[in-house]
């Protein structure tokens, strides 16, 4: 019996032996990835040692880091609340992070490379100096005008979004997508209660975690004919040529014939191009567009940034939040060809023409700038912990030139007389020249229509100072009035801040 | 049988020459390594509250003063009852067993309000709970050790173990869910309001002891009469009978108390006896090709059809991939293996990791749970104190002179070995995750008891193994109670074959 018993004691060091193997298996290859895993507590403890840094705008903490007695030392609150949630997003404990806190992380955090020499230092001081501090172009006033006025708009509407950038540099001044919501609670230390609070604003109506500024695609209505008409001024239409109108007008091989919004607009066979603007004119720009033809439409859609799927919002060159493209759809008849009826309901921004709020202040800023179009961005700047050095300025660039100077001079006098004459008084303030455009878009039978408005202001000096679109989603007729009138409060607000920045 | 081994089988050198070369009785041996293992969890003690409390309390040396009190008393019992008893075994467990409760104190003083830390009673949470238990074993321990006089007198109730052995594996089985499952395995007899206890345990102690019997008089059968097939003897199919039996129970217990773990355990140990018994290697073979057959058709099954094979089938799919529910299903195997990874090579310190990121981390996990604070050199280490445990225990199996204790100590030293295996496989994800105590480590009376109790077996055997055949107090001939002789004449060991 004695020879199985010395093998069952070599089974037993074989057994043991592949504990040991594994052990070391697990040191050897897996240990990196299960100590850095996202589903190790550790991890968030070590994090939350170092104090995160913050996000400021306008000289004011928008999101800072308490210290707490818990287990996680350090507890991320925002002041601001709901105002700035869809700018800041949220760094939960365990959840995904969002916003600028998820795409300025490292810095935040302390561990971006730019801040390595302060971990060194660390090492050997023995102290634990924070993460860096991220400043927000944002103007805090355009900020509270564009979520005031959205909260507190006149038609009820419970969607919406607004959006203003300084047309010189890109730097966006205000940002809000409505419905809100209260990033606190995500931030907090007690998993259940964040997971229990994103689960309810997931599935709470009107989707408040989503960024409608940045990401909602709508159907731009009449804020679309800015860009035929800049097409129409690149092919030979002056702003003061006549162009077929009418009460309404039937395209080729449809039946569905394309009417104007009341009767009393452009009933007249034909109208000058800076009247159908005023106006907005339904039957001029339709029948503009056929003539223009799909493809210099679609090109021209594409140089103010339609189609664009890569960009991002946050720093120049790198990273940010992500934008949705805005599409201007295929406008073709099953068989390949240009279908006339989808380019002229295109031509007024219905059928699958989708923008975002932000392709629409891109587009009112272009105009505004002379019609170059600064690339928008939200950090100003990135500051040390003991903020003394600056690891980041940004330098505004370029992103391109839809039109030339000229035909974006054409195109302000157009949307200057919008404000003054048109659809857009709404939008007028003193001391400043307000130009714009409305929009109102029809979704399906039933449901009201969208509201819009892209529009700009200029200083004394003809210095573009703000750009700005706001939409209201089902808003009803009264719409893209009072879309015009909060455009209005904000530029008036980004006005009267940008000295002060 | 093997030439190699041919020598083995003959008394000359498997009795007689051991016993000459280890005539001493090494009780002070037992006792400096006792000592040392002392100071150790002493130390142990002292490290955990200087991380947790950031400082020493004048009373930490409380626990470790209680364990050492019941060690020694045990050591100055062997002096007495078996003076010749392997002098490793009790330090290696006292270690394992302060460890444990050093450990168990660790996470109460985690989970204790910060100003009551200081102040944790020594009898408080799980482990005062640990601590008052091992005082319980080690009394009842020592009571074996004076009560078993010569381990060759347990056969004598052979077949009473054995019935005793079925009856506690089926009590939680047949209990109604509420007074027997806990997390999924109905392991237990919970009594409402006093506790529960896991009498597998123990059953695992009453079926070795029924199976080393059984076979010692079955062996010559089993082993001779036998058809060869493909090189390799298989037995006749009649002798199957008692294996299918034992096959079959094993997985009524894989089926009714949705236990893995205890099913792997109770079939290895009946295969590895058998095999011990008979050396045939075809033992072996069939044993792993019904056990590993067994398991995949549960697996199968599970997936097929469900029912009772579903939470087989979910632990298989969990030990596949943890990280495809790491909040859900995987949870407490993802967060052992974190606490793995994150110890790295040395570990936190004891007292500087995180173990209460695991659940339940005091039962099943205890293993990661230590292996972050203490590292892989320390984990190595407590691997390595219990193969000392398992070779030891062997040891005394091959130095024995009769048949009915070397399968007895060879049994339960593999069954140890097997079951340190199954649950610190299963927590390093090597093999499926089932729920086993980690012997001396987890909280839980049942099984630190049952442990003790083989322990003291193992003691009992090895000290027959090494005691002097003749002259001196300790001879055979002055053995108190002696072994039926029965029991000598038919321990094919002691026949010598030509």
């Amino acid at each position: 019996m004695n020879a199985p018993l010395r093998r069952v004691g070599v089974v037993a060091m074989v057994l043991f032996g592949l504990l040991f193997a594994n052990l070391n298996w697990i040191q050897a290859y897996k240990a990196d990835e299960y100590r850095n895993s996202d589903y190790n507590g550790r991890v968030q403890v070590a994090e939350y040692e170092r104090r995160r840094g913050n996000i400021e705008a306008g000289g004011t903490a928008l999101a800072t880091s308490k210290e707490t007695s818990g287990k996680l030392r350090y507890l991320r609150t925002y002041p601001g609340g709901q105002k700035y949630a869809h700018v800041l997003g949220y760094k939960p404990v365990n959840l995904g992070d969002t916003g600028i806190e998820r795409v300025e992380n490292d810095f935040l955090a302390g561990t971006s490379d730019a801040l390595i020499a302060n971990r060194i230092k660390d090492m050997f001081t023995g102290d634990e100096t924070g993460g860096g501090n991220v400043l927000l172009t944002l103007s805090k006033r355009a900020q509270d005008a564009a979520y005031n006025g959205l909260a507190d708009n006149r038609v009820g509407a419970k969607r919406g979004a607004a959006i203003a950038i300084d047309p010189r540099t890109g730097a966006v001044q205000a940002l809000v997508s409505m419905p809100s919501f209260d990033p606190n609670p995500l931030a907090s230390h007690d998993s259940e209660e964040a997971t229990a609070a994103f689960n309810k604003l997931e599935n709470a109506p009107g989707g408040p975690l989503k960024n409608r500024a940045l990401s909602e695609v709508l159907p731009p209505g009449s804020t679309f004919k800015i860009v035929v008409a800049a097409a129409a001024l690149e092919n030979g239409v002056g702003k003061d040529t006549s162009i077929p109108a009418g009460p309404s007008w039937t395209p080729p091989t449809s039946g569905a014939p394309i009417r104007n919004a009341a009767p009393g607009i452009c009933p007249e066979p034909e109208v000058t191009l800076i009247n159908a603007v005023t106006e907005s004119c339904n039957t001029g720009f339709a029948q503009l567009g056929v003539k223009l033809g799909a493809d210099k439409v679609k090109e021209k859609a594409r140089q103010f940034g339609f189609e664009q799927d890569d960009l991002t919002v946050g720093q120049l060159g790198e990273g940010g939040l992500p934008t949705a493209p805005s599409r201007t759809g295929s406008m073709e008849a099953p068989d390949g060809a240009t279908d006339p009826a989808a380019l002229a309901q295109s031509s007024i921004g219905q059928r699958d023409v989708k923008m975002t709020p932000l392709q629409g202040a891109l587009i009112a800023g272009a105009i505004a700038n002379g019609g170059s179009q600064m690339r928008p961005h939200l950090v100003r700047q990135l500051l040390a912990p003991d903020r003394t050095t600056s690891y980041y300025t940004a330098k505004p660039n370029k992103l391109r030139q839809p039109v030339s100077g000229q035909v974006a001079s054409d195109l302000r006098d157009m949307m200057v007389s919008v404000v003054k004459n048109g659809t857009g008084r709404n939008a007028n303030f003193d001391g400043y020249q307000v130009g714009g455009k409305t929009g109102t878009a029809d979704v399906s039978p039933g449901t009201p229509p969208h509201g819009w408005f892209i529009g700009f202001a200029l200083d004394k000096n003809g210095t573009p100072v703000s750009a700005v679109c706001v939409v209201l989603e089902e808003a009803g007729d009264g719409g893209s009035g009072e879309a015009a009138r909060i455009a209005g409060k904000i530029m008036q607000a980004a006005a009267a801040d940008s000295g002060g920045r | 049988m093997t030439a190699a081994a041919a020598p083995a089988a003959s008394p000359a050198t498997t009795g007689e020459q051991p016993g000459v070369r280890l005539a001493r009785s090494r009780r002070n041996a037992e006792l400096s390594l006792l000592l040392l293992a002392l100071v150790l969890v002493a130390a142990y003690g002292a490290t955990v509250e200087a991380t947790v409390l950031d400082t020493v309390t004048a009373d930490f040396w409380m626990p470790t003063a209680v364990l050492a009190a019941l060690f020694l008393a045990m050591h100055v019992a062997v002096r007495f009852l078996a003076p010749f008893a392997d002098p490793a075994l009790l330090p290696a467990v006292a270690l394992l067993n302060g460890i444990g409760v050093g450990f168990l104190r660790r996470l109460d003083l985690a989970k204790a309000d910060p100003g009551d830390r200081e102040t944790l009673a020594i009898f408080a949470g799980n482990g005062g709970r640990q601590l008052a238990w091992t005082l319980a074993s080690v009394a009842l321990a020592a009571g074996l050790l004076a009560l078993m006089r010569d381990h060759r007198s347990v056969s004598r109730y052979a077949y009473t173990l054995g019935l005793a052995g079925i009856v506690l594996v089926m009590i939680p089985a047949v209990l109604p869910a509420r007074y027997s499952e806990i997390y999924g395995a109905k392991l237990w007899i919970i009594i409402p309001g006093l506790g529960q206890i896991q009498p597998g345990e123990f059953a695992k102690l009453a079926l070795l002891a029924f199976f080393a019997y059984y076979l010692v008089r079955k062996r010559e059968v089993l082993s001779l009469a036998s058809h060869r097939f493909l090189g390799i003897d298989f037995p006749r199919g009649r002798d199957l009978g008692p294996v299918l039996a034992v096959w079959a129970l094993s997985v009524l217990v894989l089926v009714f108390e949705k236990d893995l773990g205890t099913s792997l355990l109770y079939f290895g140990m009946f295969v590895v006896t058998l095999y011990i018994a008979t050396e045939r290697v075809s033992w072996l073979l069939i044993g792993l090709i019904l056990f590993f057959g067994g398991a995949y058709l549960a697996y199968v099954l599970g997936g097929v059809i469900g029912g009772p094979f579903a939470n087989f089938h979910l632990r298989a799919e969990i030990w596949l991939d943890p990280f495809a529910d790491p909040y859900q299903d995987g949870y407490q195997l993802v967060q052992g293996l974190l606490a793995l990874g994150s110890g790295g090579l040395f570990g936190a310190g004891p007292g500087g990791g995180e173990p209460l990121e695991i659940p339940e981390v005091q039962n099943d996990f205890i293993f990661a749970g230590i292996g972050e604070e203490i590292g892989l050199f320390g984990l190595s280490a407590l691997l390595v104190v219990y193969l000392l445990i398992v070779e030891r225990g062997l040891r005394a199996a091959l130095a024995v002179r009769d048949s009915f204790g070397k399968l007895l100590a060879g049994g339960l030293a593999f069954t140890l070995g097997l079951q340190v295996f199954v649950i610190v496989g299963g927590i390093s994800k090597l093999i499926p995750l089932t729920g086993q105590t980690t012997p001396f480590l987890s909280a839980g009376g049942s099984s630190l008891m049952a442990n003790w109790l083989l322990i003291i077996v193992l003691m009992r055997v090895s000290d027959a193994a090494r005691r002097p055949m003749t002259g001196g107090p300790g001879g055979t001939a002055a053995r108190p109670g002696g072994g039926p002789p029965e029991q000598l004449h038919g321990a094919p060991t002691e026949v010598i074959r030509p």
